[in-house]
């Protein structure tokens, strides 16, 4: 049990006291201090208050024995067979990870008809796949899914699980985190682990402005999830290794109160919102016609283009394709700006990005301030050579 | 038909700092609304109240002032509102937030259909909707993006799966939770703002649940613990180049190489 006990006769200034507080959780009742229901546990007012005045005091709690609770496992995504490759860049992490604690690597693959398709993952450095092949998990329906799940880790017990955060792994993962009664933590960006085998998860919080480090120390296992292409997938091994497991489930417990009516494969969207990369064209591109070298760009790089006002005001372009605050916000990996200023009104719908380079012939263009890469040059001298360097590259 | 869905009170800006000496968040505990988020989920229910008539309530779980997003919720034509609120709730993870939640909601209700929002603009993990329909043994379908039908004893919806739309039936009870292009939502009316404004807002403490094992709640009930948090590395990457269009080029290249686009 963990929780703040208040001595009174160690404050000297109440008030003081109560304003260290940025979740106006205490009050001053008639002279006592009491904490409220905003209380979020930050446990500033330990640190900054009086000695004393605030503790923090934490029972022994009965300590999971750690030691039960082998191996990495990754959740095998897919659809219909057809595995995400989130799955092999996880089983990367998982091998580093339980190479560092001396642990096996586990796959865990439910589905219909699926049996064929186990063998692929032993090529990536997995010790053990579980395959559970049923009718009844032919189309992704959370309880059987969960009843599936539930028997692997009663069976295995893995001391860690990594999940894809694909549409189904998070749909997935947080009720059979609930079922275990333990810790998942969301769209985790880094993951190590300690001696102990307490993972290590990191993942931004409030919108990307902050990192947090999390641990599950007390419960196993310890689950994650990690978005696609965070990780590094291995290399394909020619040679397969590890082993297939067949497992199979009384049907009973695949029982569902969902009943899929109809699957349709939706056309591709081509948006900027959700796009990986993303060549943006300013006013830097004289003429209509010029648009030409922009969209050739992103078609070898396999880009969306995007745009400022400017440029839709001159009907150029669609105004979906606009960034900025009256436009769209973007988060691409890559984002290369042609001939943009990098006024804020820009810059606030794409500085997120997670590598932004920038091309411009203002060395004190604002743009260069948020660019990682600033190229100082003009987009007519260098667009045109850089196409044929990409293709090249891509070519050899 | 009963229907009740989860909103929270989120922080108004995203614009947190972190302290380099505490390393303790430093932001105003003022300013703060409604999880945008949730507003689609309060649309979906009232939709469907127009449609089959029932109740809907809202449940949320916070700090006494997030009465305030329960008012906001009256204010769209909600029926009822649920605060779950205790000291002894304070630094709850995912699964502490939703065990409470599903004490809370057992207490207090027995909806046919719940309705969460895609996720949280704080906690943005998009899992407590899952996890408090597992606590409540009922079925849940994510990334709902249409009503399609809603029946006697189930409702038909379509899913918006990554590479395929897929449509669903799903017995009651249930829960959803849906995207953001569901249906655009109302704004809160002046009138119904005059209509609700004594309308209570229903309180409830740990001591009012089935389970009051102080264990079960707060930082005390969540497995997860946050070590430090730190501000993002900043980027050592930043480089300015200039030179003549060839070498620029040629350096885009390799670098565009090295970050794997190519
Ligand atoms: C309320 C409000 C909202 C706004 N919202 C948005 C918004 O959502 N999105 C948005 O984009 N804007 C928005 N704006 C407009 C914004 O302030 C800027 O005017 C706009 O972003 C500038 O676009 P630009 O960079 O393309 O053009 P400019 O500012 O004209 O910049 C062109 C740049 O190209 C460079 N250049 C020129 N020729 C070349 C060449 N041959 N090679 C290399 N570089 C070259 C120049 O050095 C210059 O830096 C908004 C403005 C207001 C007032
Ligand atoms: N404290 C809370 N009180 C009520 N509902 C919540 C709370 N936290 C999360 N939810 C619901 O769960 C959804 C997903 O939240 P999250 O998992 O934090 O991203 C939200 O859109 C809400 O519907």
């Amino acid at each position: 049990m963990a929780k703040l006990i208040v001595n009174q006769e160690k404050i000297t200034d109440i008030d003081a006291l109560i304003k260290i507080c940025p979740f106006g959780a205490m009050e001053n009742k008639n002279g006592i201090l009491e904490i409220n229901a905003s209380c979020r546990m930050c446990k500033l007012c330990v640190r900054r208050g009086p000695e004393g005045a605030v503790v923090y005091v934490e029972d022994e709690v009965v300590k999971v024995d750690k030691s039960k609770w082998k191996g990495i496992a990754v959740y095998v995504d897919h659809v219909e067979g057809d595995i995400h490759p989130v799955t092999f860049e996880l089983i990367g992490k998982a091998r580093e990870l339980a190479d560092k604690v001396n642990h096996p690597v586990y796959c865990l693959f439910m589905g219909h008809d699926i049996g064929h398709r186990a063998e692929e993952l032993l090529h990536y450095g997995v010790d053990e796949v579980f395959v559970y092949d049923n009718e009844m998990l032919k189309d992704f329906r959370i309880e059987p899914y969960t009843a599936v799940f539930e028997d692997f880790v009663n069976r295995v017990k893995p001391s860690v699980i990594l999940v894809g955060a694909t549409t189904i792994g998070r749909s997935l993962a947080p009720r059979v985190a609930a079922r275990f009664k333990t810790g998942l933590t969301a769209d985790c960006t880094v993951l190590d682990i300690k001696e102990n085998t307490d993972l290590v998860q990191i993942r931004p919080a409030f919108g990307g402005n902050i990192m947090a480090q999390i641990v599950t120390p007390n419960n196993r296992p310890q689950m994650a999830t990690v978005r696609y292409k965070v990780m590094t997938a291995p290399e394909r091994k020619a040679e397969a290794s590890g082993r297939i497991i067949h497992c199979s489930i009384e049907e009973n417990r695949l029982k569902s109160n969902i009943n899929v009516l109809s699957v349709t494969k939706k056309q591709k969207e081509h948006g900027i919102s959700e796009a990986e990369i993303i060549v943006a064209a300013g006013r830097g591109i004289k003429s209509e016609k010029d648009m030409a070298m922009i969209y050739e760009l992103a078609d070898v790089l396999g880009a969306e283009v995007a745009c400022t006002r400017p440029l839709i005001e001159a009907g150029w372009l669609d105004s979906k394709r606009q960034i900025g605050l009256s436009g769209r916000t973007v988060r691409p990996k890559l984002i290369i700006t042609c001939g943009i200023s990098g006024a804020v009104q820009f810059t606030a719908g794409m500085n997120n990005s997670e590598y932004i380079i920038a091309i411009n012939k203002d060395e004190k263009a604002p743009i260069f301030k948020v660019a990682h890469y600033g190229i100082v040059g003009d987009i007519y001298e260098i667009i045109p050579g850089l196409i044929e360097n990409i293709k090249r590259v891509k070519e050899a | 038909m009963e229907i009740l869905v989860c909103i929270k009170q989120v922080p108004g800006t995203t614009k947190v700092e972190v302290d380099p000496v505490t390393g303790v968040l430093k932001r105003d505990g003022v300013d703060s609304k409604m999880n945008p988020y949730d507003l689609y989920a309060i649309e979906t229910a009232l939709r469907i109240r127009e449609q089959r008539g029932g109740r809907v309530s809202v449940i949320t779980m916070g700090p006494p002032q997030a009465s305030v997003v329960i008012k906001e919720a009256y204010m769209m034509g909600v029926d009822d509102g649920i605060l779950l609120s205790d000291r002894r709730f304070a630094g709850s993870d995912v699964l502490a937030t939703s065990y409470t939640l599903s004490q809370g909601i057992k207490k207090v209700s027995n909806p046919d259909l719940i309705i969460c929002g895609k996720q949280t603009t704080d906690g943005d993990t998009a899992q407590v909707g899952p996890e408090i329909a597992e606590y409540l043994g009922i079925p849940h379908v994510a990334n709902v993006r249409k009503i399609l039908e809603i029946k006697d004893s189930s409702i038909v919806v379509e899913m918006d799966m990554p590479e395929t739309v897929e449509i669903a039936e799903i017995k009651y009870p249930c829960l959803i939770t849906v995207e953001k292009d569901i249906f655009q939502p109302r704004l809160p009316s002046f009138k119904k703002k005059l209509e609700t404004r004594d309308r209570e807002v229903k309180m409830f403490t740990l001591q009012d649940f089935e389970d009051r094992d102080e264990k079960s709640y707060g930082l005390n009930g969540s497995p997860t613990k946050v070590e430090r948090i730190f501000p993002p590395e900043v980027n050592n990457d930043r480089r300015m180049l200039k030179g003549n269009p060839e070498e620029l080029r040629n350096k885009i290249t390799v670098k565009l190489k090295e970050l794997r686009f190519i």
